[in-house]
């Protein structure tokens, strides 16, 4: 099972390290990994998305971060109401034949052109993991290039439903 | 008037300017670190400095790896936390062995090395290495220092951190360039580590779930650890388990948290436990962990484990609790404040008597056996004379393998902190360093050393150091020229073929002593083992005694890697020998 962990941590030398180390001494599989600072001068926030077996695993998961003393807070936010967002830059073939196609393809994405060259396309989307996938696909057939994600980062919604047993889909 | 005075000299010492050096020796002192195990080299050359001009007791062992393993024989005896310092490069290397060890059985150790300056780090520098990086994972918590700064701080934040909550090693690494560095040093700070908190009271509700699934249990049963000695908490074990009827496990490093000759002992638990405690887990219907871990060696195949029992697991370490049994009553809390908790609230006791009936009916069936024969020593006779030679008060430290079985199971531990053994990592070569630490520790108390003649020899250096502080250790060497566990696991499991674990041709150790300045003594049979004893008893200083035992002795009884607690072997034999 997917699930996505936020937490926050404190700004220090190799605490990334420590983090990915524990991942690989308990074997854990990480799909992904975002850093960045936080509004706190000194934190750092990461979001992690793993693949475990079970419940146990996933709860196993929080308990050895916590132990970490950089760790601050961790909560695994899977199961409650989210903002996952994910970019990605793509560079897809593109002769001038069919550029207006792919501009009119990614309208519904609402991903940009970053850059253009004679022979090719950079697009940057962003949203849910799910739907960058989606525009991969669309955009496959045209010849990707290349690929740059970077991983998902999520929080929290400001207001969580009474009942958040199931995770809310958002479209963008 | 004085007392202002001298609170004005206190801050001012604490306030002043020195060398990075000198902090750490002054941090030491504000820590009451009474012992100093370690090992000199270039990037330490100005600590060594200050330590020099300091006057702190130290002890040089002849190896780092000796230096760490006293350390933690120090930390389990006295509680307190072991300090070592270690150079840069192979000096820091060395002590990774103790480290994980130290991590796996939760001994508390403040460890300092050297590094090269802050200037080179990183360019491959003369005995450089990453040793924040290759200690991540085997401690609990490590530095390195990057300003002088920071240095105070740190120090103080490492001794927390590793006294308070689960215990364990905290390194801290300092360039060279810090230890001559000027700065202010204010150790007068509280320590602020919000990602820090551990728990160490009981939930309420929680203790209430445990009360009353003990009133309705029929068969409950403790099974201890080493959470309960690291919580000093055996008054409250004994109390709580004689309130309420319970009878007592312990695991392997649990030994000494409940009197063995007490009647509701039931001995050590997993591979090499006792019938009875064995069947214990697996017919209780109310399993009470405290302090203990789950260890494989204590549960077998986990899916044949306590398979009647709901599960209670106190523990200071939440990530313990559910990590390998599925528990029903989690209690995140300090042994001795959870016990002081579960006594205070004097629930109804379980209706225990047919259990205990039922399980003295297994302890004077199936008690631990083995065969006597006069003309050998048998190893177990072996411990048993110690045993008695020191009536059961003596500290015994022990490396891994057969001999440490046999220590766990014939020496009858009935006082806590006597017993200090190399449990989760089973680290040959512990035990010798490790009663140099307890000895400290202890200076009254007879400090016995049993050890392999295998073990023995990876640390066997540091009887330089057990000679020069003139400590009264008895080394025991089980000599079996073997590595018996590894012999025996051969002979059982791959069919009888020893593949380098048999060591005919091993050193004359009664020689070996007199070169290191001290008696050996050698017994071959049982009546020269108890000539032996008696005389290396009777005397003051170190003896090193080499007790040649059957070599083909195997440790009972068993439990076979991936079986559970109920397929135990090696009991049979305990049953005919009884009627």
């Amino acid at each position: 099972m997917r699930r996505i962990i936020t937490m926050t941590v404190n700004n220090r030398p190799g605490v990334l390290n420590r983090i990915t180390g524990l991942f690989t001494k308990r074997h854990y599989n990480i799909e992904s990994i975002t850093v960045g600072h936080t509004e706190i001068e000194g934190v750092s926030r990461m979001t992690f998305v793993v693949n475990v077996d079970d419940e146990r695993t996933a709860e196993q998961i929080i308990k050895q971060l916590n132990k970490q003393i950089d760790v601050l807070k961790v909560n695994d936010i899977t199961d409650q109401a989210i903002v996952a967002r994910e970019l990605a830059l793509i560079k897809v073939a593109a002769p001038p034949a069919v550029r207006q196609e792919i501009y009119t393809l990614i309208e519904p994405f609402r991903a940009s052109i970053v850059d253009v060259s004679k022979d090719s396309l950079v697009i940057q989307v962003t949203g849910e993991p799910e739907k960058v996938e989606a525009l991969i696909e669309l955009l496959r057939p045209y010849g990707i290039k290349e690929v740059a994600r970077t991983g998902t980062t999520a929080f929290t919604r400001g207001a969580q439903k009474a009942t958040t047993n199931q995770k809310t889909v958002f479209i963008i | 008037m004085t007392k202002m005075k001298v609170e004005e000299q206190e801050k001012a010492r604490t306030k002043a300017r020195m060398s990075g050096s000198l902090m750490l020796i002054e941090a030491l002192k504000e820590e009451k670190v009474e012992v100093i195990f370690g090992y000199p080299g270039g990037a330490v050359l100005p600590l060594y400095d200050e330590l020099y001009k300091a006057g702190v007791f130290h002890v040089l062992t002849r190896h780092e790896q000796g230096a760490i393993h006293a350390a933690e024989g120090y930390a389990r005896i006295s509680g307190k936390p072991g300090v070592v310092i270690a150079t840069s490069g192979p000096g820091a290397t060395n002590i990774v062995t103790g480290l994980t060890d130290a991590m796996m059985d939760s001994l508390p150790l403040v460890v300092f090395t050297g590094q090269v300056a802050t200037s080179v780090i990183g360019s491959d520098a003369f005995q450089e290495a990453d040793v924040v990086g290759i200690t991540m994972p085997i401690t609990k918590h490590n530095y390195q220092v990057r300003d002088i700064s920071e240095l105070p701080r740190i120090i103080k934040e490492a001794f927390h951190i590793a006294t308070t909550g689960r215990p364990g090693p905290v390194l801290i690494d300092i360039p060279k360039d810090i230890t001559t560095a000027e700065g202010e040093f204010d150790y007068d700070q509280e320590v602020h580590l919000p990602g820090y908190q551990p728990t160490t009271q009981p939930n309420h509700w929680q203790i209430r779930r445990l009360v009353e699934a003990v009133s309705q249990s029929k068969r409950p049963v403790i099974l201890a650890g080493a959470g309960v000695l690291h919580a000093n908490a055996s008054n409250e074990l004994r109390q709580y388990a004689e309130q309420q009827n319970i009878p007592v496990i312990h695991t392997l490093l649990g030994l000494g948290g409940f009197p063995a000759d007490h009647p509701l002992f039931l001995g050590m638990a997993g591979m090499h436990g006792t019938y009875t405690a064995n069947m214990a887990l697996c017919e209780c219907d109310l399993l009470i962990n405290i302090g203990a871990r789950f260890d494989d060696r204590v549960t077998g195949n986990l899916k044949y484990f306590a398979p009647k029992a709901t599960v209670a697991h106190i523990d200071i370490d939440p990530a313990e609790i559910g990590k390998n049994v599925p528990t029903k009553i989690p209690i995140v809390s300090d042994a001795k404040a959870a016990l002081q908790e579960l006594i205070a609230q004097q629930g109804k006791p379980a209706d225990t008597a047919a259990w205990l009936k039922q399980l003295d009916e297994w302890k004077r069936r199936f008690p631990l056996h083995y065969e006597p024969e006069a003309g050998t020593i048998k190893p177990q006779k072996l411990i048993e004379m110690i045993y008695e030679m020191t009536n059961g008060e003596a500290i015994v430290t022990t490396d891994v393998g057969q001999h440490q079985m046999w220590a766990a199971q014939y020496y009858k531990f009935n006082r806590p902190h006597r017993w200090v053994t190399s449990g989760g990592l089973g680290t040959m070569g512990f035990g010798l360093p490790a009663a140099i630490g307890a000895q400290l520790a202890d200076r009254s108390a007879t400090v016995v050393s049993i050890v392999g003649d295998g073990g023995f020899q990876m640390t066997l250096q540091e009887l330089s150091v057990i000679q020069e502080l003139g400590l009264p250790i008895k080394i025991v060497i089980v000599n079996n020229q073997a590595l018996g566990m590894v012999r025996q696991w051969q002979e059982l499991f791959y069919d009888k073929r020893y593949s380098h674990s048999l060591i005919p041709n091993q050193p004359d150790f009664v020689k070996l002593a007199e070169a290191y300045g001290m008696l050996g003594l050698r017994a071959k049979t049982e009546a020269e083992a108890a000539e032996v004893l008696k005389q290396a008893f009777a005397m003051d200083g170190p003896v090193l005694l080499d007790f040649h035992v059957r070599a083909d002795e195997n440790v009972y009884p068993m439990v076979a890697p991936g079986k559970g607690l109920h397929e135990m072997v090696g009991v049979k034999a305990c049953e005919e020998s009884s009627r």
